[in-house]
């Protein structure tokens, strides 16, 4: 039960990064693939309908966790105090400056939310990268089950560790990256005109970089933490994700190199999803890697609730899954088809 | 000052208290946007719709700062209050998660089809949407009021060896019969509030005379539904309320009275200013035996004074609480007595033209924001000082390793944002509202957007 729940956890937090990564994605390049106010409110409104709920997966996702894990809230929340903020804060200028945007036709304060909309944008996939970082790295979980991270030391990986060291800094360089080439191709797919080329032209660079950080990556992680491969021949499910992982870049080129670009949005969603669940996979059952001593470790066995409420909420929550995933459905569906840049003023 | 505990509460009170001025309006305007959509729809009424656009556009500014504000509340729990996260987490756990499975995910998913999809898609999925918000808001409300409630009054759990809190009958935490009376209390207070804002901006045109008809339709709108709800939070929803606290939290019902010794015919205390180290209250203006019926039904019951509990069972701090209850108790009453003139004056057809009427309507919709607020810290002031009644006290509940420089940082910061948030809120509402309702034209000409 507790294994099932992890994954529920896992899958929500992947969902999340695969659809608010297109917002951020957009917002990255918002500035340099739209340059009139026509093509932002283009840019805008293809994900305007949208990121409210991209958000609420990370909203539902943290939920679960309190639900099923709250050992690992509390000690996870309370220890990333001060980085937690940093990103909440960063959350409020993201959703207001989408939301406000439209009020007025006047240049100052449409370039005042253009500049918080790609600044928030910008941060946000670095902070979440570094936070995921962090998790592989390991915590100094001490014997009370909790931590207090300053947000930098040395910037070297060993104790006494901070949020920010080269590779959470590398970490949060390659979310972001990954995260740019996940909105050009979202842009490229659901956009025309000017910024569909654009979106396009800047897709493929980006995609190598991504490719070349994501092999970076991989060599780190193996130096920061090599238990991670450790686990990995006896974790079917880490070969399947990895699979999904290396078959989803393939589809990002591919989709490109054909000019299909749902195709190589789908296979960067695929990408996404396949890194994240590949880690999940590799570091399971740990949630909360203490660097003080593995003993001291939250794992998902040490950490969850009672079977019971475990069981209670696995009720709901498959009534609550495919619902969530049915409006979005429907949003999908009434939002298909291409965003123009028009002239008539309604929406973002 | 330099407790952390202080400014984990006035972070997680003042965070709080901000957030909840915008979803009681978005509730209580939900209900208001259905109710206008269905009048159309019966009636054939253009008018409606174009009511409905308006306050739709109002809700959406409004709705925007609510998401916002909200965020952080969901993160404190872990951040700031990791103790209580970690205790009771298995149980509030469920319902903050219902909440995003079940209201986060249907509110978000309709918001854009509200806001601008009645061009594109047409009426029927416009209506959806707004039924959509309006039930998302409301659904909401209950998993927030759930988990509050199991603070208040926890149900449906057990007690583990290590000291966490877990579920033993989710239907049973569900179904609290103090969630139930205060979630009817909270959410016809939100009705209170949206039908205040209704009739003051229907004032405002009236004494402005600018867009009648519509000024029209929200007086008098306004007026019914809310001399409707102002007396249904009062009765039998408040009345409920009270009567929980008198039998459960008997120290938090003498503190929010300012009452010291026991004794029948209680008196209710209608002014008066708690002198709490000399136990007594000043200048009281008072009824013998109304407390004793209030809280339990007959005037000559036993009401016990504070002094029968150890202070270690009072709430901390009796004086705020004092007057949180009475601001909002006084001001609920007044809400009843300015919406029977309104209905009155509105029935003899006389509303339009009393313009004194008209300046108190539009001047008074602060004041169920304020009662709101003040509902609130009676109902967290008197918890105190427990943060689960009776099983986690409130001190045991914070963050143990993050310190007051960390906290005080925070706060400092929330304040900044907050306040700037205000001033766009404002200003965005308040040039709508001064743009006004227009009959609906096509948007190609609408020179705002």
């Amino acid at each position: 039960m507790e294994t099932l729940w992890f994954w529920i956890v896992s899958v929500m937090v992947a969902i999340y990064a695969v659809m608010d990564g297109f917002d951020f994605g957009a917002g990255i390049l918002h500035p340099i693939v739209a340059r009139t106010d026509a093509e932002r409110r283009q840019v805008l409104g293809a994900i305007g309908p949208l990121w409210d709920g991209n958000e609420v997966w990370l909203l539902a996702g943290a939920g679960c966790l309190f639900l099923a894990f709250p050992k690992v809230l509390a000690a996870g929340f309370s220890g990333f105090y001060l980085a937690l903020f940093m990103v909440v804060w960063t959350l409020i200028m993201r959703g207001i400056a989408i939301e406000f945007r439209s009020h007025l036709a006047d240049g100052m304060w449409r370039g005042l939310w253009d500049f918080a909309f790609t600044a928030a944008s910008v941060l946000l996939p670095v902070l979440l990268g570094a936070a995921l970082g962090n998790v592989v790295r390991g915590v100094p979980v001490d014997a009370s089950g909790y931590f207090n991270i300053p947000l930098f030391t040395d910037f070297g990986t060993d104790n006494p560790v901070g949020i920010l060291d080269w590779y959470t800094v590398l970490m949060g360089v390659f979310v972001l990256v990954t995260i740019a080439n996940h909105g050009a191709l979202f842009l490229a797919w659901k956009t025309d005109g000017p910024v569909h080329e654009r979106a396009r032209r800047m897709a493929l660079p980006l995609s190598v970089l991504t490719a070349v950080l994501g092999g970076l990556g991989t060599i780190a992680t193996a130096r920061v933490n090599p238990d991670i491969f450790a686990h990995l021949p006896a974790a079917p499910l880490a070969w399947i994700s990895l699979g999904v992982f290396l078959l989803g870049l393939c589809l990002v080129f591919w989709g490109q190199l054909r000019g299909r670009h749902l195709l190589a949005f789908l296979g960067s969603a695929a990408f996404i999803l396949g890194l994240l669940a590949a880690t999940a996979a590799c570091v399971f059952p740990v949630m909360l890697k203490s660097t003080l001593d593995p003993a001291w470790s939250l794992t998902a066995h040490n950490s969850a609730t009672s079977p019971h409420g475990l069981r209670a909420g696995l009720k709901w929550w498959l009534l609550g899954f495919p619902l969530a995933v049915t409006y979005f459905v429907i949003l999908f569906r009434l939002h298909r088809g291409k965003v123009k840049a028009t002239a008539d003023g309604e929406g973002y | 000052m330099s407790d952390p505990l202080f400014w984990h509460r006035l972070q997680f009170g003042f965070t709080a208290a901000y957030h909840y001025l915008f979803p009681q309006l978005t509730m209580g305007l939900a209900l208001f946007i259905v109710l206008f959509k269905v009048l159309a729809n019966r009636t054939g009424d253009e008018r409606y719709q174009d009511a409905a656009r308006f306050w739709i556009r109002i809700f959406g500014i409004n709705f925007a700062v609510g998401v916002v504000t909200g965020i952080p509340m969901e993160f404190q729990f872990g951040t700031n209050w990791a103790q209580f996260t970690q205790r009771a987490g298995g149980v509030i756990g469920q319902t903050l998660a219902m909440e995003g499975m079940f209201a986060f995910f249907l509110e978000s998913s309709f918001l854009g089809l509200l806001l601008w999809g009645e061009e594109r898609f047409g009426r029927r999925i416009h209506d959806l949407a707004a039924w959509a918000l309006f039930v998302g808001a409301w659904l909401s409300g209950y998993f927030i009021i759930t988990t509050n409630a199991f603070m208040q009054h926890p149900v449906g759990h057990r007690v583990a060896p290590d000291g966490t809190f877990q579920i033993a009958s989710l239907l049973t935490f569900l179904a609290n019969p103090w969630a139930l009376a205060e979630y009817a209390h909270t959410m016809i207070a939100t009705v209170v509030t949206a039908s205040f804002v209704v009739a003051a901006v229907g004032a405002f045109y009236t004494l402005r005379d600018a867009h009648r008809e519509q000024a029209r339709i929200f007086l008098r709108t306004g007026v019914i539904v809310g001399l409707a709800a102002s007396i249904l939070v009062a009765f039998p929803t408040g009345d409920q309320q009270g009567k929980m606290v008198a039998r459960h939290h008997p120290p938090a019902l003498a503190a929010m009275e300012g009452r010291w010794s026991s004794g029948t015919w209680a008196e209710l205390n209608f002014i008066g200013q708690p002198d709490v180290p000399n136990r007594r209250l000043d200048n009281p203006i008072r009824m013998p035996g109304l407390l004793s019926y209030i809280a339990y039904g007959s005037f000559d019951s036993n009401v016990k004074g504070l002094s029968e509990y150890p202070p270690d069972q009072w709430p901390p701090n009796i004086e705020l609480l004092y007057y949180s209850f009475h601001i909002m108790a006084g001001l609920g009453t007044l809400f009843i007595a300015l919406m029977s003139l309104a209905l009155f004056f509105l029935w003899r057809d006389r509303l339009m033209r009393a313009r004194w009427l008209l300046w108190i309507l539009m001047l008074a919709f602060p004041f169920p924001y304020i009662a709101t607020a003040a509902g609130w810290m009676t109902t967290e002031l008197g918890r105190q000082p427990w943060l689960v009644y009776g099983l986690l006290r409130t001190r045991d509940g914070a963050s143990p390793l993050v310190h007051s420089g960390d906290t005080v940082f925070t706060s400092l910061g929330f304040a900044g944002i907050f306040v700037v948030l205000g001033f766009l809120f404002l200003f965005l509402v308040l040039r709508e509202v001064a743009h006004g309702p227009v009959s609906h034209t096509p948007a190609a000409t609408d020179p705002r957007r």
